[in-house]
């Protein structure tokens, strides 16, 4: 029974957290936070892996590596998107260049 | 037994998801935080395969190489217009990736008989039911987001009994698989929460379409919270119930921006064909205009403050847009951009699409500080936006937009619009302002309008 409190107690205080470190997001980085999070979910690949890697038919394999594939997707494709857009975020902080290049 | 050294290598990814979240919610760090995420998340990837002796390590390893290559070709190549289906589409997976890996656990469970652990039971069934939701939930708001199905809400008669019933349906599911594990069971629970995802999102209009993919965001996290508990693991664990927990709190404060409850996103079209818009177009005059009339009215402007819309970046005339906006400046009129919380698909995508503009971040105005502005703005410019200045979110309760704060162009002196036709916008309803006698419309593609009022200025 000790275990699952333990549990339940890593559960309650990742609630408060997760609450707690975005509470002062601005509407500007909502799409990036968003887009952020949405790679950290991508960490069920780490369960992908574990369930395929100890899997004993044929069958549950095949379905083991097709997890294994979307959540790597997720979690790539999740980072490397929040990257570029963030990217255009920090050119932008720099001061703004003389408009040489807008008068063609 | 995980051996300590790999806990402890969980527990350092798992510290670091919590800085790459505090990182990601302040401009300054944003970058660094995801950065820091992405270490963490290879970090317990590369230790997983110490936790315990793994079998099928070449096709595992190449599995995870198609997916990566995957996942940086879709997230490199896509425009950055189209970047919510993208988030979408990632989502999804993931969720997708939840419900198998529970899927094949509940296999092993299986083999346990009567000793596997009821509670254990429960949380796989519940991370196939919201990982398969969510998977199928995104696929939707993917679908939405690209056009390839119509942006408005979809209701027909029976849908809240056949929400309801699925919903019932998989609890008595989960009941069973609790009680009589069986892996067939696990499939036909994946196949109702499919069938609940489709039900959830079909109702939602367009415009709230990025909340949805907020909550689903925040479904899969908690669907891998969940699958982390059956796995005796503690990092998906805390990653999941960290994305869960921040995802639905972000759901809400999205919802708060837009001006929207999240019952009333969710199930606010099933209560009654009112909050559809009308979405047909009428056959009223309205003020057309030459890119002669607007270079005009701009030149002679002191104050012009342009609003641009999702319109702007799927035309790619930022660029031009940025010319227009140097070039009044050299000329010393006073300009600025109004952004809306929700300019473009999703709270924030305008900034990502200005700033991939060079636009200088000081002219970028809040909607909250740039709103008591427009009555002295001589002319405001909206490019490509429609929803977001229309008046209706004050005035018509019946509107599906109603209570959505809006910016006041309304109140200008004089109203441009470039737009490529009279058609509505996202949330599919009619704008009023469009008929106003101050306002000018000025038709065509907007980065083909907008070079050509470049060059009327420049001849003034």
């Amino acid at each position: 029974m000790t275990e699952s409190v333990v549990w339940l107690t890593i559960f309650v205080l990742s609630v408060f957290v997760g609450v707690e470190v975005i509470s002062k997001v601005s509407t500007t980085l909502h799409t990036p936070l968003m887009s952020g999070a949405n790679a950290i979910h991508g960490i069920i690949l780490v369960g992908a892996i574990l369930v395929t890697g100890t899997s004993d038919s044929t069958g549950a394999t095949v379905v083991g590596l097709v997890a294994v594939v979307l959540a790597t997707v997720n979690m790539v494709g999740g980072f490397v998107v929040t990257d570029r857009m963030l990217q255009m975020f920090a050119g932008r902080r720099k001061p703004a260049p003389p408009p040489t290049g807008g008068d063609a | 037994m995980i051996p300590t050294e790999v806990q402890l290598g969980y527990l350092v990814a798992a510290v670091c998801f919590i800085l790459a979240l505090k990182g990601l919610s302040s401009p300054r760090t944003a970058r660094r935080g995801n950065l820091i995420g992405a270490l963490g998340a290879v970090l317990a990837c590369v230790i997983v395969f110490f936790e315990r002796d793994l079998d099928h390590l070449v096709p595992i390893l190449g599995a995870v190489v198609i997916g990566a290559v995957a996942g940086v070709i879709g997230a490199r190549r896509v425009q950055m217009t189209q970047m919510p289906q993208l988030v979408a589409l990632f989502n999804g997976v993931g969720g997708g990736a939840a419900a198998l890996v529970a899927l094949l656990e509940l296999h092993d469970l299986t083999r346990l008989g009567d000793s596997a652990e009821r509670f254990a039971l429960a949380a796989t069934a519940f991370t196939i039911v919201v990982g398969a939701v969510s998977f199928s939930g995104s696929l939707v708001t993917f679908a939405k987001l690209q056009e390839i199905m119509t942006t408005r809400p979809v209701i027909f008669r029976g849908l809240p009994v056949a929400f309801g019933g699925s919903l019932v349906a998989a609890l008595a599911l989960s009941v069973l698989v609790v009680l009589d594990p069986l892996v067939i069971l696990g499939v036909v629970i994946g196949l109702t929460g499919l069938a609940l995802g489709v039900l959830l999102v079909l109702p939602v209009g367009g415009a709230d379409v990025p909340i949805v993919i907020s909550l689903l965001n925040a479904f899969t996290g908690i669907s891998v919270a969940a699958g982390g508990y059956v796995l005796d693991n503690t990092l998906l664990l805390v990653g999941g119930t960290l994305v869960g927990a921040s995802g639905t709190f972000l759901t809400k404060l999205m919802a708060t921006a837009m001006g929207r409850s999240l019952a009333n996103t969710l199930f606010g079209a099933l209560k009654g064909g009112s909050t559809l818009g009308g979405g047909e177009i009428s056959n009223r005059p309205v003020r057309s205009g030459g890119p002669q009339d607007v270079a005009i009215l701009l030149a002679y402007a002191s104050r012009v403050i342009v609003v641009p819309g999702y319109g702007l970046a799927v035309a790619q005339a930022q660029h031009a847009l940025r010319e227009l906006v140097d070039l009044l400046g050299e000329r010393g009129i006073d300009v600025d951009y109004a952004i809306h919380p929700v300019a473009g698909r999703m709270p924030g995508h305008m900034n990502v699409l200005l700033a991939e503009a060079q636009v200088p971040y000081e002219q970028l105005k809040e909607m909250d500080d740039v709103n008591g502005d427009f009555k002295r703005a001589d002319v405001v410019l909206v490019v490509g936006a429609n929803d977001v200045v229309n008046p209706a979110a004050k005035s018509t309760p019946c509107a599906p937009i109603y209570g959505m704060p809006i910016l006041r162009a309304d109140e200008a002196k004089q109203i441009v619009f470039m737009k490529r036709s009279m058609r509505p916008g996202f949330a599919g309803i009619e704008n009023e302002l469009l008929y106003d006698p101050k306002t000018t419309l000025l038709f065509g593609d907007a980065k083909d309008s907008m070079s050509k009022l470049l060059n009327a200025v420049k001849a003034l």
